[in-house]
């Protein structure tokens, strides 16, 4: 079983997000990256697929050099190989269309994304990728398991889940519940040295959407305490003033 | 430029968050002097389809074929694709529901479209340009992005806008389209949906539980709150990682992001990463016995005090104020 994993290099989570240069460029002035949460349970779950040589992971990453170390990082937590798509990752669209190039080209039986990237996010990547390749895509998954050549897939949505079985290859973008993240050991970040790390050239193509700038949310007033002998206040307050119950 | 909709039901019944996206997309369709057609997929009655009308539709395609009674991805990307072709429309919206991020996607990339997901306002359409306004970095900020492409596919977030009736006379017209063999290659095994609870990302009000509350055994008291104002559960991430509350119900940068009318915390700190999913709410409530909780510094009202005494409180509150309304 070959299964291509999609990372992205993201803030950590703990990021305190501000823009420079009239909010038009992400702030990444003591911004320490990370590999996207979602990828690293991606990830985890093809590690286990692949358990005892039962095939192969390959990590793929539409990105510049500074994408290495969560490359390398990748690889020390079991990745066979991994490749790097030599390019700023402009959008949605480029990232799937410079993937799919690369899956036609070494084709695979599954390919697994995140949920979503937790910094431009939008969770575009998978069915993106899926439609290029004219495969089924799934996301938000919560489960996944393989049988033959078929791939039982839980699925969230809206107050439930779905159980779905789909033919392999297919395109499955992670959540939480798929897998439980793993943590590199010392002798996987030794080998990670020296695992293979391909850089590749980006397809041509047209782009369609440009970000013209950033805001973060306006912020609010100042809190208004009741005394928690006084409940009722609040709901008096949130009727009358609030207007929301 | 028409507009296209898509119109998503659960269970042949429509959803809140599908008058929102109608309204929104009749709003669009103003903007550029054009009409409105929605499109359905499923068995959704006549009466549940001339609803669509109320919100600005003049048209609606109705595509009820057995084989797409179901939600199959492909499938429904290629029969909404092919509907915007027919209709020459340059825009299509849906609402950035789990099946609507699906969908956009595929659909985007069939029309060779730009696709701007997790919009939350009305596009600016300045100068022949189509700028939206759309979350980033998981909830913590919003981007404006031109989409430079001839057609836009763009998703709008639930509860970002408001349910506007318009009454006009929708026509409806069966839509037969084509489905390739290899779109329905999935197959759906089981579909479970608890309906007697409100869904999370639609929720007017969110209720949502922390670690304060020191247990599953304690959610007995927020249940009854949720259930009193009507409204969705939710949890800190620590929470479902105990599995104290399922996973669906952690909100948060790596959980659901949700924008309510009224989100009341009760025993959660306000880490960076839970406000991420939740600050786009109208009001927040917040209950925490420790008065410099960073959670007090985003919220609009707040109660310093143990969630065991002041939650029972709030219910008999609750109580009153109804019984007296
Ligand atoms: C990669 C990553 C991603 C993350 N993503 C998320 C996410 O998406 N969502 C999320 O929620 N978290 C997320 N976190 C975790 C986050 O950093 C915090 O740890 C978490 O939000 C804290 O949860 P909490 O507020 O319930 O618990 P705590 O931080 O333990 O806070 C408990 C609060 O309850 C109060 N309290 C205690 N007893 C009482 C009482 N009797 N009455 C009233 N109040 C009481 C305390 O004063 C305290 O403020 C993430 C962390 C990482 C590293
Ligand atoms: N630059 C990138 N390189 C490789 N994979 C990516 C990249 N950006 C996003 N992805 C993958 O696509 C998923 C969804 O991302 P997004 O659509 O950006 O929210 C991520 O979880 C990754 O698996």
């Amino acid at each position: 079983m070959k299964i291509l994993v999609c990372i992205s290099n993201v803030p950590d989570t703990t990021t305190k997000i501000t823009f420079t240069d009239n909010n038009t460029q992400f702030n990444t002035a003591g911004v320490q990256f990370i590999l996207n949460p979602y990828d690293e349970i991606a990830l985890a779950r093809a590690i286990e697929l692949t358990d005892g040589g039962n095939g192969s992971v390959t990590v793929i990453n539409v990105g510049e050099i500074n994408t290495e170390p969560t490359i390398r990082k990748a690889l020390a937590i079991g990745a066979t190989d991994a490749v790097r798509v030599n390019a700023k990752p402009h959008d949605a669209w480029f990232v799937a269309y410079q993937i799919a190039q690369y899956v036609k080209a070494n084709p695979c039986d599954l390919v697994l994304t995140g949920r979503e990237s937790i910094d431009y996010n939008g969770s575009k990547v998978a069915a993106m990728l899926g439609e290029l390749l004219d495969i089924p895509s799934v996301s938000i998954i919560k489960k996944l398991d393989i049988n033959g050549s078929k791939v039982t897939v839980e699925r969230e949505i809206e107050g439930g889940k779905e159980v779905l079985e789909m033919p392999l290859p297919i395109v499955a973008g992670c959540a939480e519940g798929v897998a439980e993240p793993k943590i590199p050991n010392m002798r996987g970040i030794m080998s990670a040295r020296t695992k293979p790390l391909v850089v590749i050239e980006p397809a041509e193509v047209k782009t369609f959407s440009e970000v013209l700038s950033y805001e973060t949310p306006a912020p609010r007033g100042q809190v208004k305490l009741v005394p928690a002998d006084d409940v009722a206040k609040l709901v008096t307050l949130l009727h009358e003033e609030a207007r929301v119950i | 430029m028409p507009v296209l909709v898509y119109t998503e039901n659960a269970d042949g019944k429509f959803k809140k968050s599908t008058f929102e996206v109608v309204s929104y997309a009749r709003a669009i369709a103003d903007q550029n002097n054009t009409s409105l057609t929605a499109i359905s997929i499923g068995n959704v009655s006549k009466d549940d389809l001339n609803l669509l009308g109320k919100y600005g539709a003049e048209k609606v395609l109705n595509v009820s074929n057995d084989k797409l009674k179901n939600f199959v991805n492909q499938a429904y990307a290629s029969v909404i694709a092919e509907a915007a072709k027919k209709e020459g429309a340059d825009v299509v919206v849906l609402s950035n529901s789990f099946s609507g991020r699906g969908l956009a996607p595929r659909i985007g990339v069939k029309l060779e479209a730009g696709v701007a997901d997790g919009v939350v306002s009305l596009p600016e359409q300045a100068g022949g340009k189509f700028i939206v306004k759309k979350t980033a970095f998981s909830g913590k900020a919003f981007a404006r992005v031109e989409l430079t492409s001839a057609k836009k596919v763009i998703s709008l977030i639930p509860n970002s806008y408001k349910v506007v009736e318009t009454n006009t006379a929708a026509k409806l017209e069966d839509f037969n389209a084509d489905i390739k063999q290899s779109d329905l290659t999935s197959i759906i095994k089981e579909i479970v949906r608890s309906t007697d609870k409100v869904s999370l990302p639609d929720a007017d009000i969110v209720v949502s539980g922390g670690r304060g509350l020191k247990g599953p055994e304690n959610w007995g008291m927020v249940e009854e709150l949720a259930d009193l104002l009507g409204a969705a559960l939710a949890c800190s991430k620590p929470v479902s990682d105990a599995g104290w509350r399922p996973h669906s119900e952690h909100v948060g940068q790596t959980g659901i992001a949700v924008s309510p009318n009224l989100y009341i915390a009760i025993g959660i700190s306000g880490a960076i990463q839970h406000l991420a999913g939740v600050s786009s709410s109208k009001v927040i409530v917040v209950i925490n016995k420790d008065a410099e909780a960073p959670f007090f510094k985003v919220a609009d009202y707040g109660i310093v005090g143990d969630a065991f005494e002041v939650v029972p409180k709030l219910i008999s509150a609750i109580k009153e104020y109804k019984a007296s309304a």
